[in-house]
C-alpha cells in the first residue's frame, strides 16, 4: 500500500513551490513531448535565462532587448517601472521572451515552480511558435541576426558617443525615436539592390525603348481633352518620381536624403529604423501572439495535469495565475481598460477548437471552412502561421463568442451630443461588430498616415509632410510640433505638415516649423 | 533539454548610465525641485534619499498620435447588459468619458509630474553642484599634509620587523647553491658510515683507511658550513618604505552661537539650519569631520549638541569669550598641522559694548590666521530685516566685523532673517569664485 502511493508520487514532476535547474529541466522535457508530439508545434531551439527583478525592470525598460544601446529615456522609463514596482502598483511580468534564434526567454526567479511551468510553456513554446511560424515575422523579421545586430547597435553608438559627444547622439537618437513609429515599411521591403545590377536594369530598359521606338506614338492626341500638362508639373512630377516619392517611411527618407546628416548620423537613423521594423510585427499581433500563447499553456498544463504528472495544488495555482491573466471586465467596472487581447486570442481560439470538433449550425454558415473539419491542431497552426490580428478577427470572430463576450458597438460623432450604439450581439450586428472590432486592431487605421509627398531640393528645400485625415480625427496637438521640430533638426531645413481629408482632399490644417518657431 | 542560464549573478545596475544620462537630461529641472525643496522643507532632513517630482516637460517622448477627441470613430465594447441598436447615450460633458476609453489615457504620456528617487549622492551631487569651497591662497598655502607610508620596493638595511622573509630566504638559497654549501643530507650518510665501520667487526686496514678519510670528509664539510652559513647577513632584505604625502581629510568645525535671553526659540532654529547645512556640505569634502559646539552668554564652555540648541541660559553677552573658548579647544585638540578649521558662528547681533572690537582684534591677529574659513550670520527679527538688509548700519558687532571681511578674504559676514533666506546666504558664502561662468550663463536665459 505505502509503497504503491510512494509510486504515485514518483509520477509527479514536482511538488511544492521552490524550484530548481533539476525540476525545472524535468518540467520542460514533459512539456516540451506534449508541445512538439500532440500539438505540432513547431520552435527555435530554447534558451531559458532565470533573472531578478531588478533585471526585469532593466529589460523592460529597454523595450524587451536583452542588448540595448545607451539612451536617456530607457532610464527614464527603469525610473517610472521601478517606482510603480515598489509602491506595488504594478507587478512585473512573469516572462519575457525574445524573437531570436534561440528563442531566449527570462523567468523571474521570484517564480513558483507551478509558474515556471506555466510560464516555459507559454513563453518557450506558445510564443516561439508564434514567433518562427507567423508569416509577418518570417517575412519581416531575421531572429538569427538581431542579437549580433544589437551588439553592433549598442557598440556603434558607445562609439559615436566617444567621437562626437553625447549630446550630438542624443539629439540624434531623440529625433530618431519621435519618428519610430514612422520608420517602418508597411507594404514593401527595403528597397535593396546592388548598384550593379540596377545598371544593368536601367540598361536593358533603355535598350529596350530604343527597340521599340515608334514615332507614331507622339501623334496621339492628349487624354485629358487636348490640356498638356503644364511645364512645371512635368517638373514636380519628375522630381516626385526621382525621389520616389510619396515615401511613409519617414526615417527612411531622411536617413537616405537628408543634405545636412553626416554618415554616422544616418547609421544612427538606420540603427533605430531596424529595430523599428523589427517590432513592427509584434505590433500587429498582439491578440494572436498572446492568444497563441495562452492557449498552448492552457493546453498543455490541463493535459500534465490529466496525464497526473502536476499535483492538484499547482494546477490550482496555474488556473488562479491563468484566469487573471484572461480576464475581461465589463465596460462599465471599474478595473475596463479596453479589450484584453490575451482574453479576446485565447477566446477566439477555444473557440476555433470548439468549432472545429463540435459546430452548431450557426457555425457551419458562418466558418464554413472549418466548421466540423475535426482538426483543431491544423487548423489553429494555419491561422496562427498566415495572419494578423485584424485578418484572424475578421476571419474567426465567430456570432458564438461575439453572444458570449456581449460586445457591442458605440459610435461617437463629434457633431453630435450623443453617442449612439451602432450595433449589438444579435443577427443584424454580428457583421458590423466584427468589422469595426477588427478595423481597430488594424495599424494602418489606428496609427496616423504620414507621408512625404515633396520638396524641392533646388529651391527652398522645404519639406512638405502631409498627414492622411480619416473620419476627421486629427493629429493630438501635444507633441506634433515638437515632433516637426525634431524633423526639423534631421532635415535641415524648414518642414511643412499639411493635414488632408481622405475624402473630399481639402487641407484641413497646416502646419510648419517657420510658424511655431515664430509663436514660440 | 534547453539551454538554461542563471543571470541572476550578472553584474547589477546594467541600466545605471541610462540613468546617469536621464539625470542629466532632468538636470535642469531637478535643482529647480532641489532648490525649492531646500527652502521649505527643514533642512534637517536634507540628507537622506529624496523624492522628486519632476515636470514631465523637457523629459518627454513626443510621437505623431491621432487625437482621442473629434472626427468620428466607431468603438467596441464588451459586456453589454442593456442597450440595443440605435440606443443613444448623452455625452459626458467634460473629457472623452466612456467613449473615449482606454483611449483617451492611453493617448499620451500623461501631463503629471513625474516623480521617482534620487539616492543620497545624486541628490547631494545636484544640490552642491555650483557650490565650491572658496579657491582662497590661504587655503593652498594652509593645505595641511599628512604623510603615509607605502610599500616601495626593498632595502638591505632596516628594522628587524620589516624582514621580508620570502625574499631573504630566496637570496639565501641562491647563495648556498651557488656556494656548494654541503647539504644537511650529505653529512648524515657520512656519520651513518662511520658508524656503521665503528659497529663494524673486521678492524682491517682498508676499514681504518676508509675510517680516515670518511672522518676527514666530515670535517670538511662541517668546516664548510660553517664558512658558507644557512642565512648570511648579506642576504637579508627589508620592505622598504617610502612616505606618501596625502592631503588633509580631517576637519573640525567650531559652532559659535550666543545663547542669551535675546537669543529665541526662532533664531536658534534658523542658527541650527545654517550650521546643519555648513556641515553637509562640510562632509562632501572631508573623510573625517569633529563638530565642536561652543555656546557663550558672557562667558562661554564647550557643549554638547542638545545643550548647544535647546538648554536655556540666561546672562550678558560678551562674545569674545567664545573665541577664547574657541582658541583652548584648538590648542588643545586640533593642532592646524592636521586639522582644517572652519568656523560658523551665529548671533543677534547684540554684544557688551568695548567687546566687538576686542573680538576683531583677536580674529585680526589669532583666529583668522588659524582657520580656513570664518562665517558670522546675524539673525534679524523679520522687522529689522527691511531696515538692515541692504544698509552699512547695524549692531555694534556688526559693524566691527565688517572691518574684519575687509582684511580678510575667507572671511565672510551675512544677515538673515527667514529660513528661505538660508540658503541664498550659503550659496552667496561658497559660490564658486569664478562667477564669470555664471554669468554669461544668465545672459543666455
Amino acid at each position: 500500500m505505502a509503497k504503491q502511493t510512494r509510486k504515485k508520487k514518483n509520477a509527479f514532476l514536482f511538488e511544492g513551490s521552490d524550484w530548481s535547474f533539476d525540476t525545472m529541466s524535468r518540467t520542460y522535457d514533459a512539456i516540451e513531448e506534449i508541445a512538439i508530439k500532440d500539438l505540432g508545434l513547431e520552435v527555435y531551439p530554447n534558451q531559458i535565462e532565470i533573472i531578478s527583478s531588478e533585471q526585469m525592470l532593466d529589460a523592460y525598460s529597454s523595450i524587451g532587448m536583452p542588448l540595448m544601446y545607451r539612451h536617456w529615456s530607457f532610464g527614464k522609463h527603469f525610473v517610472r517601472e521601478e517606482q510603480l514596482y515598489r509602491k506595488g502598483a504594478r507587478g512585473l511580468a512573469y516572462e519575457l521572451v525574445i524573437n531570436s534564434n534561440p528563442c531566449i526567454s527570462y523567468h523571474m526567479e521570484e517564480n513558483s515552480m507551478a509558474m515556471q511551468a506555466l510560464v516555459t510553456a507559454h513563453a518557450a513554446f506558445g510564443h516561439n511558435h508564434f514567433f518562427k511560424n507567423n508569416y509577418l515575422f518570417q517575412q519581416w523579421t531575421d531572429a538569427g541576426a538581431i542579437l549580433d545586430y544589437m551588439e553592433f547597435a549598442k557598440g556603434f553608438i558607445a562609439k559615436c558617443e566617444e567621437r562626437h559627444g553625447h549630446a550630438a547622439v542624443e539629439e540624434i537618437l531623440d529625433a530618431a525615436h519621435a519618428l519610430m513609429d514612422h520608420g517602418v515599411f508597411r507594404y514593401r521591403r527595403t528597397p535593396r539592390g546592388a548598384p550593379h545590377k540596377e545598371k544593368a536594369r536601367a540598361r536593358e530598359r533603355q535598350e529596350y525603348e530604343e527597340r521599340t521606338f515608334n514615332d507614331l506614338w507622339r501623334t496621339l492626341p492628349s487624354p485629358k481633352g487636348g490640356v498638356e500638362p503644364s511645364e512645371a508639373e512635368v517638373e514636380i512630377a519628375k522630381r516626385k518620381k526621382n525621389l520616389r516619392l510619396p515615401e511613409e517611411n519617414l526615417l527612411y527618407f531622411l536617413e537616405k536624403n537628408s543634405p545636412v546628416l553626416e554618415s554616422w548620423q544616418r547609421e544612427i537613423l538606420h540603427i533605430v529604423r531596424k529595430i523599428a521594423q523589427y517590432f513592427y510585427p509584434q505590433k500587429q499581433t498582439k491578440v494572436m501572439n498572446e492568444g497563441c500563447a495562452t492557449f498552448v499553456h492552457h493546453y498543455i498544463v490541463n493535459e500534465l495535469y490529466d496525464q497526473g504528472r502536476i499535483t492538484e495544488g499547482t494546477m490550482l495555482e496555474i488556473l488562479h495565475s491563468h484566469s487573471s491573466v484572461v480576464f475581461q471586465p465589463a465596460f462599465d467596472d471599474r478595473r475596463y481598460g479596453g479589450i484584453n487581447p490575451y482574453a479576446l486570442g485565447f477566446e477566439m481560439m477555444q473557440d476555433i477548437r470548439r468549432v472545429c470538433t463540435d459546430p452548431t449550425d450557426e457555425d457551419r454558415e458562418w466558418l464554413p471552412e472549418i466548421a466540423g473539419n475535426g482538426d483543431w491542431r491544423g487548423t489553429l497552426r494555419d491561422a496562427w502561421a498566415n495572419h494578423r490580428d485584424e485578418s484572424f478577427i475578421q476571419q474567426y470572430l465567430s456570432p458564438h463568442l461575439i453572444r458570449k463576450m456581449r460586445l457591442f458597438v458605440l459610435s461617437d460623432n463629434e457633431k453630435d451630443d450623443h453617442y449612439t450604439v451602432a450595433s449589438i450581439h444579435d443577427e443584424r450586428g454580428y457583421e458590423n461588430v466584427r468589422r469595426t472590432i477588427s478595423k481597430n486592431y488594424d495599424l494602418g487605421m489606428v496609427e496616423p498616415n504620414i507621408q512625404v509627398v515633396d520638396l524641392d531640393l533646388r529651391g527652398d528645400r522645404q519639406l512638405c509632410l502631409q498627414h492622411t485625415v480619416r473620419d476627421g480625427i486629427a493629429l493630438a496637438d501635444k507633441g506634433r510640433d515638437e515632433v516637426l521640430k525634431h524633423i526639423r533638426r534631421l532635415w535641415g531645413y524648414d518642414v511643412v505638415l499639411r493635414g488632408v481629408d481622405n475624402l473630399t482632399g481639402e487641407t484641413v490644417y497646416r502646419t510648419s516649423t517657420t510658424e511655431t518657431d515664430a509663436a514660440a | 533539454m534547453p539551454n538554461f542560464i542563471d543571470r541572476r549573478l550578472n553584474p547589477k545596475d546594467k541600466s545605471l548610465s541610462n540613468r546617469q544620462r536621464f539625470l542629466r537630461r532632468a538636470r535642469a529641472q531637478l535643482k529647480n525641485v532641489i532648490n525649492q525643496s531646500v527652502k521649505d522643507r527643514g533642512i534637517a532632513d536634507v540628507d537622506g534619499r529624496q523624492v522628486v517630482s519632476v515636470p514631465t516637460r523637457g523629459i518627454g517622448e513626443p510621437r505623431f498620435q491621432s487625437s482621442s477627441k473629434g472626427g468620428k470613430r466607431d468603438q467596441v465594447f464588451t459586456g453589454n447588459k442593456e442597450f440595443s441598436a440605435g440606443d443613444r447615450l448623452s455625452k459626458p460633458k467634460q473629457g472623452a468619458g466612456s467613449g473615449g476609453g482606454k483611449d483617451a489615457a492611453d493617448g499620451g504620456e500623461g501631463t503629471d509630474d513625474f516623480e521617482f528617487t534620487l539616492s543620497r549622492e545624486e541628490f547631494l551631487e545636484l544640490f552642491f553642484e555650483d557650490l565650491e569651497l572658496p579657491d582662497l591662497v590661504k587655503t593652498n598655502l594652509k593645505e595641511v599634509i599628512a604623510f603615509k607610508p607605502r610599500r616601495a620596493g626593498y632595502t638591505v638595511s632596516g628594522a628587524p620587523t620589516n624582514i621580508n622573509v620570502l625574499r631573504t630566504m630566496h637570496n639565501s638559497f641562491s647563495r648556498r647553491i651557488a656556494l656548494h654549501r654541503p647539504k644537511q643530507r650529505d653529512l648524515d650518510a657520512i656519520v651513518a658510515q662511520i658508524e656503521e665501520l665503528e659497529r663494524g667487526s673486521d678492524q682491517d686496514d682498508t676499514a681504518t683507511q676508509r675510517m680516515a678519510e670518511l672522518q676527514e670528509e666530515l670535517t670538511r664539510l662541517l668546516r664548510k658550513r660553517k664558512v658558507v652559513p644557512f642565512i648570511d647577513p648579506i642576504d637579508i632584505r627589508f620592505n622598504r618604505f617610502e612616505r606618501q604625502a596625502l592631503p588633509n581629510t580631517k576637519a573640525v568645525m567650531f559652532c559659535l552661537m550666543d545663547v542669551s535671553g535675546s537669543m529665541g526659540e526662532r533664531e536658534k532654529e534658523l542658527a541650527k539650519r545654517f550650521f546643519i547645512l555648513l556641515h553637509l556640505f562640510l562632509k562632501r569634502r572631508y573623510d573625517k569631520i569633529d563638530i565642536v559646539f561652543i555656546r557663550h552668554t558672557h562667558e562661554a564652555q564647550e557643549v554638547d549638541e542638545d545643550t548647544f540648541f535647546y538648554s536655556r541660559e540666561t546672562g550678558g553677552t560678551v562674545v569674545s569669550t567664545a573665541l577664547e573658548e574657541m582658541l583652548r579647544v584648538v590648542y588643545e585638540r586640533y593642532p592646524t598641522q592636521e586639522w582644517n578649521i572652519y568656523a560658523a558662528q551665529a548671533s543677534d547681533g547684540d554684544n557688551f559694548s568695548g567687546d566687538s572690537e576686542k573680538c576683531v582684534r583677536m580674529l585680526d591677529e589669532i583666529v583668522m590666521p588659524l582657520c580656513q574659513y570664518y562665517a558670522y550670520v546675524e539673525i534679524l527679527d523679520d522687522r529689522e530685516a527691511d531696515i538692515f538688509k541692504s544698509s552699512d548700519n547695524g549692531t555694534a558687532l556688526w559693524r566691527a566685523y565688517q572691518e574684519a571681511g575687509k582684511s580678510w578674504d575667507n572671511f565672510q559676514a551675512k544677515r538673515i532673517s527667514r529660513p528661505s533666506d538660508i540658503y541664498p546666504v550659503f550659496r552667496e558664502l561658497f559660490a564658486k569664485q569664478n562667477k564669470s561662468a555664471d554669468t554669461s550663463g544668465k545672459a543666455r536665459a
